[in-house]
């Protein structure tokens, strides 16, 4: 009886809070989860900053399965979060589902640029040409003359990712080899490292000697296969440089943090509608640490600097897979 | 040449992608040969890959983790086995709740011992299985054919890869030359008859119970420290369930169990390696490799090949007639 007791009070309680709280935010992780030293690691970095900057508290949900999708959107909406900020594409199709139900509340979509509703502000990143940069660096570093690129799950996303790269990598040597593998087409794929590892050793034994892996927890594996095996690789979404200092060229950043904090920082006022964060808005970017400030000389951070502007000013254009669903410089 | 070095490289790879299928596939072997029908190979590897990592990152001996992962497989089997012996439940049932209850218990203990988020740190130094290196294998390396094939091909695996292939001969002569393995695979055909004999089917079916555990612990631990260096989540990725394909693929029998595996293990390396294969002028697609181990299961069950005919008491509790 004491247990129901209880029980019945903590409910109580949390009933209340929900009430009190009205305009608190609401974060959902995708199925990644919220450590993947990636993506949504990223996402959880920026809410946590707003939270230990403003005091402020917010709701957070690590969705296990497709079905939770729209359930835990509908819970939050229903609870009186707001703003709700939901993390990757496969998000799109329950938004565009709940948000009609629910005009007063606004939500963010991360990685989505296509829905058409009043409420939902979507943030989309130009990860091409962030790759494109890192393609450069990799190109640069590379002497075999052959570079790779480790995917996660084969969708457009990671594509676009990889057609950035190769673009760069061609920009440097246009005759350099681009070996590009994915890992999967389940989401199993962003969770496999033993097959991480068994694509890096197939693609170093095919002579690549930089190996840029965008495969979430997947990528773990093939980071530490190239330590392993003495080549350098490249990290995406969060800074990895750390995870084997020395042997990380670089990481492409993909600034999910900023949108999360900026989104929380905005509260109930955010502005809703399509918003695209490039290089020249810092959504992405090159890692430089001390972690691998030996790896990067001088001519290759100009190299960089220099096609950074180029892009921001339009000398440059980095074509996207998304374009037409092809890449000019990568077979898939 | 050229092709020759390329096959040697893929080889190798099946080696490596072959070794956790072949350790998953002969625990299984040994847990149906006795009538205990276990899909929680795929959460017993889980939870080994998760202990033998996090005690190896802790005291920075792998051999104290493959005991620790060796042991929290065995916990797992033990679950399994008062469920479905002592208990008399459903096998399929309680093997499915092992997956779950692994692939969720592993991320939470990960994430409140270690706090990287459902993964444990890095091995380096003592925590991993290094490859061990053949004698000779640096001189002869410069022979053709036989070098590569020596130094490359068989040297150079961590010492879980050749205790999998030896046990493979182990199990074939325990199986069919010992007293023990002949009441293990009598107790999967025709429990009431070794009862009669007056021998313990409940403790024979703990037994081949228990062999699954440590076998599927070793393959855990081989994922996480030999192949890898850490835990990360869900990291088995489905390797439990070919291996049970593999198994039934070999008829429940040990020697083809290795083809098997080797097979499966080679399909994935050459998916790995040649992302679309250009067969004149037919392209075959890398998801029709992934998806052939579970094709080519299918055919078997199917009856195109041969049939495979499980142990005639596989599921099925045994009641003792009173």
């Amino acid at each position: 009886m004491t247990l129901m007791k209880s029980l019945m009070g903590a409910a109580a309680a949390v009933a209340l809070t929900a009430g009190a709280a009205l305009a608190e935010p609401a974060l959902i992780f995708d199925l990644g989860g919220k450590f993947d030293k990636s993506f949504n690691e990223a996402a959880h970095n920026g809410a946590q900053r707003w939270a230990n900057e403003t005091g402020g508290t917010y709701r957070e949900i690590e969705l296990q399965s497709e079905a939770q999708r729209e359930q835990a959107l509908r819970r939050f909406a229903e609870a009186g979060a707001n703003p709700i900020i939901t993390m990757g594409f496969a998000m799109a199709d329950p938004l565009s589902a709940v948000a009609g139900d629910y005009p007063d509340t606004k939500f963010v979509a991360v990685d989505v640029n296509w829905l058409d509703a009043p409420n939902i502000r979507q943030v989309s990143f130009a990860e091409h040409e962030g790759s494109y940069l890192v393609g450069m660096m990799a190109a640069m570093a590379s002497e075999s003359g052959t570079v790779g690129f480790i995917g996660g799950m084969d969708i457009p996303l990671i594509r676009h990712f990889g057609c950035g790269y190769a673009q760069g990598a061609k920009a440097v040597n246009p005759d350099i080899n681009v070996v590009a593998n994915m890992t999967g087409t389940t989401p199993a794929a962003w969770n496999d490292p033993v097959k991480g590892s068994e694509l890096t050793k197939a693609q170093i034994s095919q002579g690549a000697d930089v190996i840029y892996a965008a495969a979430g927890g997947t990528g773990v594996g093939v980071l530490q296969t190239a330590a392993d095996e003495g080549i350098l690789s490249i990290g995406v979404d969060s800074n990895q440089n750390h995870l084997h200092p020395g042997k990380v060229l670089t990481s492409m950043l993909k600034r999910v943090d900023v949108a999360v904090y900026d989104a929380m920082t905005a509260g109930t006022d955010l502005e809703t509608g399509k918003f695209a964060m490039g290089l020249a808005e810092e959504g992405v970017g090159v890692a430089i640490d001390d972690n691998n400030r030996e790896l990067v000389d001088a001519q290759m951070a100009d190299a960089v600097e220099a096609a950074r502007r180029g892009i921001i000013d339009g000398d440059i254009s980095v074509v996207s897979y998304y374009e037409n669903d092809s890449c000019p410089a990568l077979q898939f | 040449m050229e092709f020759f070095v390329t096959l040697i490289q893929v080889l190798d790879s099946t080696i490596r992608l072959a070794t956790p299928l072949l350790l998953a596939c002969l625990a299984g072997l040994y847990s149906e040969r006795a009538g205990i029908f276990d899909i929680g190979l795929e959460g017993k590897m889980l939870i080994s890959a998760f202990f033998s990592a996090a005690v190896a990152a802790v005291t920075g001996s792998v051999w104290l983790g493959l005991l620790a992962g060796i042991g929290a497989s065995l916990v797992l089997s033990a679950l399994h086995g008062v469920a479905s012996i002592t208990f008399r439940g459903n096998q399929l049932i309680s093997g499915v709740a092992i997956n779950f209850l692994a692939s969720g218990l592993t991320v939470l203990i990960a994430q409140s011992w270690f706090q990287q988020g459902g993964r444990t740190p890095s091995l380096f130094g003592g925590g991993r299985f290094e490859p061990i290196e053949f004698p000779f294998a640096e001189a002869i390396s410069g022979v053709p054919i036989i070098g590569p094939i020596y130094s490359e091909l068989l040297s150079g695996h961590s010492i879980l890869v050749y205790i999998a292939f030896l046990m493979v001969p182990l199990t074939w002569w325990i199986l069919y030359r010992t007293r023990f393995g002949l009441r293990l695979r009598a107790v999967g055909e025709n429990p009431a008859a070794v009862d009669t004999a007056g021998v313990s089917v409940v403790g024979l079916r703990f037994a081949a119970v228990a062999i699954c555990g440590v076998l599927c612990g070793i393959a855990g631990a081989y994922l996480a420290t030999a192949l890898q260096a850490g835990f990360v989540k869900e990291m088995t990725a489905g390797r439990g369930f070919i291996a049970l394909a593999a198994l039934i693929f070999a008829k429940w029998r040990p020697w083809h169990a290795m083809w098997a595996c080797l097979l499966f293990g080679l399909l994935q390396a050459v998916a790995l390696r040649f992302q679309n294969i250009d067969l004149g002028g037919v392209v075959i697609p890398v998801q029709v490799m992934d998806a052939l181990p579970y094709i080519l299961t299918v055919v078997i069950l199917a009856g195109f090949v041969g049939k495979a005919i499980p142990p005639r008491a596989g599921g099925e509790p045994y009641v003792k007639e009173r």
